[in-house]
C-alpha cells in the first residue's frame, strides 16, 4: 500500500511538469483504487457488526438505515476531497451539503420512532 | 475485490509520458494542431480508464452499503 502510494505519487509529480490534466486524473485514479481495495475489507467489517446485530436482535430496518448513511458519508467525503484536489473548493462545499441533507432524509424514520417513543412515554 | 490496481497506475503513468514525448515531437515538427488533438485524445483515454474504475466503485458502495 505504501509502495503504491510512493510510486503513484513520483509519477504524479514527474507527469505534472508537462501534463497537469492527466496527473489530476492519475490522482483521481489512485484515489479510487486505493480504495476500492479497501473496500473489500470493509465489506468484512460489515458482515460481521450485521451478525452481531442479529444476534442481539437489534431492529433491521435500523441497522439498514445506519448503514446506508454511512455509505452516504464515505461517499460524499470522496466527491468531496476530489474535487478539492481539483481546486473547486465551492463544489466540494456543496457535495458536502448534500450529502448532509441526504444522510437527514434517510435518518427520518429514525427520528420518528424516537419521537414517537417520547410522545408515548409522556402521557 | 482484494486486489490493488496496480495496472492501472502504470498504464495511466505510461500514457501521460508518451503522450508528453510525442507532443514535444510534433511541436518540433511545427504540428501544434496535431499536438493539440494528440492531447485531447489522452485525456479521453485516461477519463475512459477512470470512468471504468469509477464504475466499479459505485457498484461495490452500492452493495456493500445496500444503498438505492
Amino acid at each position: 500500500m505504501m509502495v503504491f502510494g510512493v510510486i503513484a505519487t513520483i509519477f504524479i509529480v514527474l507527469i505534472r511538469q508537462s501534463r497537469p490534466e492527466l496527473a489530476q486524473l492519475l490522482s483521481i485514479g489512485v484515489g479510487l483504487a486505493i480504495v476500492i481495495y479497501v473496500l473489500g475489507y470493509l465489506k468484512m467489517i460489515i458482515d460481521i457488526i450485521t451478525d452481531l446485530a442479529l444476534q442481539a436482535e437489534i431492529n433491521t430496518v435500523f441497522l439498514r438505515i445506519l448503514m446506508r448513511v454511512i455509505g452516504v458519508a464515505y461517499l460524499a467525503e470522496f466527491g468531496a476531497q476530489i474535487c478539492k484536489d481539483a481546486g473547486d473548493v465551492n463544489i466540494a462545499a456543496k457535495i458536502e451539503f448534500a450529502g448532509k441533507i441526504l444522510i437527514l432524509i434517510m435518518a427520518i424514520p429514525i427520528l420518528v420512532a424516537i419521537l414517537e417513543g417520547i410522545i408515548n412515554f409522556i402521557p | 475485490m482484494h486486489v490493488l490496481r496496480v495496472d492501472l497506475l502504470f498504464q495511466i503513468a505510461g500514457i501521460g509520458i508518451f503522450i508528453s514525448v510525442l507532443n514535444i515531437v510534433l511541436k518540433q515538427a511545427g504540428k501544434e494542431e496535431q499536438a493539440q488533438m494528440l492531447t485531447l485524445v489522452g485525456v479521453v483515454i485516461v477519463l475512459l480508464l477512470i470512468l471504468q474504475l469509477l464504475g466499479d466503485l459505485f457498484t461495490s458502495i452500492r452493495a456493500i452499503f445496500n444503498l438505492y
